[in-house]
């Protein structure tokens, strides 16, 4: 395992069931069993797809992509909004790290308020640990409420803080109530929970549900007035849907939590739709929207020319609006030439090559449009956090095992709000608009979109990704940072689908050609012909030269 | 305005750190642990810490940084992370092979109070420790100290593996401490020179600076390796560099195995090398080669031709102890004035150290040890400088504040170069004093009017 190398001569056939047997050759049998549930070979059945094994732990000592559950909470979830002072309560390494590092963009204007530069913490030292950090927490909130002033502070907990005991949500009651004009409240986001950043997802989003979803009810203008739900706003992507939705004449609300702010989620509730991007992170608060305030959700995908085309047609065809239909269809018509163009440039140079992606929890399924219009195959596919649903479609929701790990995890009891609950569409509509074909709270995973003999695997680790390079030679690898150089060393170019390396956004139509153009850049790049120097490739000398 | 709500009037805080001007000990543990030839380094907690710090010297180096965890569970947290990590050792050998596992605590590890020397002889007594193999650990509560200490802390556990066979073994011990790889090359590059025989620990040139080539290695050729750590008791003398970094690892050696120490500033800038390379002629008993010389006179007479666009100039510094202290000396000696200096490390000798500098100057320098980069900002609000030095997250105050600004430090997560340019030696002071000198002169050509503008600077 210390070395291995990747040629680049392509092998022209590999066979799923020796690729499995080979990942799996080498692990001690516990190991091999395990990381064997995870490891599908895709029967192509659609929605009779055999079960993997998903969301359960990593087995210790390997080389896992996952994080924590404070980094999905905190991280992921918290950290693209921009007017809540964010206090890491724990020692200083889980602030800093969180800080800025996930390339979310956020445009607060010249004035707005925007923390997202900042990291606050409470760097508790071994006194704090010792006689508790309550008192500081509270010092804390104190010291940033008295130099900033902001609407909103939240507070997340680290792994001593759930193990020495500190009561940080009475702390934060207390705080809101002292103050009286800015909510307070915390997270139970320690990073032993769960078994990757998914909890703290889960976490993240029941508390913006319970804490501020619903605070505002100062009427929203605008017409189509749709929540988008589960995108990040990595390199820019919430921008570019937002630019293409406006266009149409929809009015997205909130974004959960993208360029968000304090008040977008206060107001969520006064949209007439939720459109769900990433499943995994986020379909419970759709449903808990649903329940308690009425607004029904679909599913969308805008990443992918097509994908994005098919989703405004699907937000026009719920609202039922005749302009609305043209207006989107007129958008469609407008932007795509500009897509189709920049295709058949693109297309002959990445046409019939190959890819594996291994990241997220809706990504490794989305960005498969994007391969798929550049005419690419995705031989191996998975998930870093997502559970079975993701997989195998919600169909498999009403039998998912609750295991020690997920119990921990809070489920909110969520009722209708008795003064904020309207329906959005009467029975009658709805029945109409699913016997038309129209298709609510739905989404069949990622397993029915590949095609048959290809890898689905669930967190992946790194002797894998290595051994996959190694047997199925794809063109192009796309993971996370932590991943990214072990692959370009085999030769492969690595593209990170967290935080995009330096680019995006991939999002709408213009995101759709700036993936292109940065595909093509790498696997096309001059760089991997460089591996060999003249000397390595032909090392036979033929003649000496006898210098004076 | 990037960070549009700092403001000017500085307000104490007793509770809330913004902007820390430090992370925590584990990373500065796994850094370390890199430098040990064939090692893993594993990360005795919940996944996050691993993935940050992985994430995080992923970024600074843009190589590939292998390194496992114990993948706490809520369970663990409660039971104890034993069986965790008796299973972890067992799949790593099995599967990744090392010729060593360097185990660091974590902030969750510690707080239950997991045992490290248990563990590992339980693993040992179980079988799971293959032959000729080394597992190591260092404690490293993220509550306690800074990047820096854990850094510290793990350069002593190898110095710990020191088993002196009481016959010297004609090398000096050369602890680096938290540089780039390239620097520990020079340093290396000097000591060939001087013709002195050497054991450097940690030693991460040849892993953490390697070549594309189309072949992975995960454990690469560099490396201080354990044949060497057993050796180095039996060494004539250890050079530390760096108080907070390599004091407490030469010090055990000397206490334990005899082993005397010196302990320097890091050589950055041209009085602190001058100490180190005096050093090692005094250790080895030979004149300096010219060609060191020749170096040094070369910065010297860099100094010398640009004197006019440093003297005087104002310079607010961000970083770790020792790197701080030796550029403090340096800014010193080139006639600039260093006027806010901020570490996050704590360390009231470390404020000592720098009043002890700058004493000549005639105004007080503003320093503070476990400050934040808030502070500094406000510093620099309050009293405006010509030049920043710190690391990526400085330009964010260079930006709002306009200030140039030289990227230094750790970590580096926007710009190339410190992987392969050393800034230790009098090249590396060359360099440095380069990297200054193209900002301060950027902003001279940006700033001047045509009647002004030069040709010749």
């Amino acid at each position: 395992m210390a070395t291995a190398t990747a040629t680049k001569k392509k092998s022209a056939q590999w066979d799923p069931a020796e690729v499995k047997k080979e990942l799996l050759a080498k692990y001690p049998a516990k190991v091999a069993r395990k990381r064997a549930k995870q490891i599908m070979i895709n029967e192509a059945l659609g929605n009779e797809t055999p079960e993997i094994s998903a969301n359960v732990r990593t087995t210790p000592g390997i080389i896992t992509m996952r994080g924590c559950t404070y980094a999905g909470c905190k991280g992921v979830i918290m950290g693209p909004t921009r007017d809540i002072v964010n206090i890491t309560h724990g020692p200083i390494g889980c602030g800093f790290y969180s800080w800025l590092t996930r390339r979310n963009q956020t445009d607060a204007g010249p004035d707005g308020e925007n923390y997202m530069t900042y990291c606050f913490s409470t760097d508790m030292q071994d006194s704090d640990i010792i006689f508790g950090g309550e008192k500081k927490l509270e010092r804390a909130i104190q010291e940033a409420y008295d130099l900033f002033h902001p609407k909103s502070i939240a507070v997340f907990a680290t792994c001593p803080v759930g193990l020495i005991g500190d009561d940080i949500h009475t702390v934060t009651k207390r705080m809101k109530e002292k103050f009286g004009d800015c909510n307070v409240y915390a997270f139970s986001c320690e990073g032993y929970k769960g078994v990757s950043q998914s909890a703290g997802h889960h976490i993240a989003n029941n508390q913006v549900f319970r804490h501020i979803v619903g605070e505002n009810d100062v009427p929203k203008e605008g017409e189509f007035k749709i929540n988008l739900l589960g995108e990040y706003n990595i390199g820019g992507d919430g921008f570019e849907i937002d630019r293409v939705l406006k266009k149409c004449g929809i009015t997205p609300l909130a974004t959960f939590s993208g360029n968000s702010s304090y008040d977008q989620f206060a107001s969520a509730h006064q949209a007439d739709l939720n459109t769900v991007m990433c499943h995994r992170s986020i379909n419970y608060v759709a449903d808990m929207m649903e329940t308690k305030f009425g607004i029904p959700w679909i599913k969308v995908n805008f990443i992918g020319a097509h994908a994005t085309a098919k989703s405004l047609r699907k937000i026009a065809e719920y609202f039922g609006d005749q302009k609305l239909i043209a207006r989107v269809e007129a958008v469609i018509a407008e932007e795509m030439p500009a897509v189709t163009a920049a295709l058949k440039e693109i297309t002959p140079r990445t046409e019939g090559k190959t890819a594996m992606l291994f990241v997220g929890g809706s990504r490794a399924h989305h960005y498969q449009e994007l391969f798929t219009e550049l005419g690419m195959k995705t031989i191996s596919a998975g998930y870093e956090f997502a559970h079975r649903d993701d997989y195998e479609g919600r169909q498999v929701i009403p039998s998912l095992e609750v295991d020690a790990d997920s119990r921990n995890i809070e489920e909110l009891e969520v009722e209708a709000d008795e003064k904020r609950f309207k329906p959005r569409k009467s029975a009658k509509e709805l029945a109409t608009l699913e016997k038309a074909g129209y298709r609510f709270k739905d989404y069949d995973g990622l397993i029915p979109d590949m095609e048959k003999g290809t890898l689905v695997i669930d967190d992946l680790n790194q002797y894998e990704a290595e051994k996959l390079v190694e047997l199925m030679q794809p063109d192009i690898f796309c993971a996370g940072i932590k991943e990214k150089f072990s692959i370009q060393k085999l030769g492969v170019p690595m593209k990170q689908l967290h935080s995009y390396d330096s680019g995006g956004p991939y999002a709408g139509f213009k995101g759709a050609i700036n993936f292109y153009q940065e595909i093509d850049r790498l696997v096309n790049s001059k760089v991997w012909s460089y591996m060999k120097a003249p000397w390595q490739t032909n090392p036979q000398l033929s003649a000496t030269f006898a210098w004076e | 305005m990037l960070l549009r709500h700092t403001p000017k009037e500085i307000t104490e805080r007793t509770a809330l750190t913004i902007n820390p001007a430090k992370t925590c000990q584990p990373i500065g543990a796994m850094y370390a642990s890199l430098g040990i030839h064939g090692c893993l380094p594993h990360s005795h907690g919940s996944q996050g810490c691993c993935a940050y710090h992985r994430s995080t010297l992923t970024r600074h180096y843009k190589e590939p940084i292998s390194a496992s965890t114990s993948s706490f569970t809520e369970g663990a947290s409660v039971f104890g992370g034993q069986a965790n990590m008796l299973q972890a050792i067992n799949n790593i050998f099995s599967v990744y092979d090392p010729e060593v596992i360097a185990i660091h605590t974590t902030c969750l590890s510690e707080t239950i109070g997991d045992d490290l020397k248990q563990i590992k002889k339980k693993a040992q007594d179980e079988g799971k420790i293959p032959a000729g193999k080394t597992v190591l650990g260092a404690n490293t509560p993220s509550y306690v100290g800074s990047h820096v200490t854990g850094f510290a802390s793990m350069t002593k556990s190898m110095a710990m593996l020191a088993e002196p066979k009481g016959k010297k073994n004609g090398k000096v011990n050369i602890i680096p401490g938290w540089v780039e790889p390239c620097d520990m090359e020079e340093i290396k590059r000097l000591m060939r020179l001087i013709g002195v025989k050497s054991i450097m620990f940690p030693d991460t040139s040849g892993v953490l600076n390697g070549p594309l080539s189309g072949e992975y290695k995960m454990f690469p050729e560099g490396g201080v390796t354990i044949d060497e750590l057993k050796s180095c008791g039996d060494s004539c003398g250890t050079l530390a560099l760096g108080e907070w970094c390599s004091a407490d690892a030469a010090r055990w050696l000397d206490a334990k195995c005899k082993v005397p120490c010196k302990v320097l500033d890091m050589p950055f800038g041209l009085a602190a090398t001058d100490r180190f390379i005096d050093a090692l002629r005094t250790v080895a008993g030979v004149t300096i080669p010219e060609e060191i010389t020749l170096e040094r006179g070369q910065l010297v007479d860099m100094i010398s031709d640009m004197h006019q666009y440093l003297y005087h100039k104002k310079v607010a510094l961000v970083g770790d102890p020792d790197q701080l202290i030796a550029m403090t000396e340096f800014l010193v000696s080139l006639d600039m004035w260093p006027t806010h200096i901020v570490t996050g490390t704590p360390g009231k000798r470390f404020e000592e150290r720098i009043r002890e500098l700058t004493k000549e100057l005639p105004y007080e320098v503003n320093v503070k040890a476990a400050g934040d980069m808030f502070l500094l900002h406000q510093w620099i609000k309050n009293e405006p400088v010509d030049l920043l030095v710190g690391n990526t997250y400085c330009k964010y105050i260079a930006r709002d504040e306009d200030i140039p600004y030289v990227r230094w430090g750790f970590p580096i997560l926007d710009r190339q170069g410190h992987q392969y340019f050393p800034t230790v030696g009098y090249k590396g002071g060359i360099r440095l004093l380069e990297k200054i000198l193209g900002v301060l002169m950027d902003r001279l050509d940006r700033d001047a009017p045509e009647t002004k503008f030069e040709l010749v600077m």
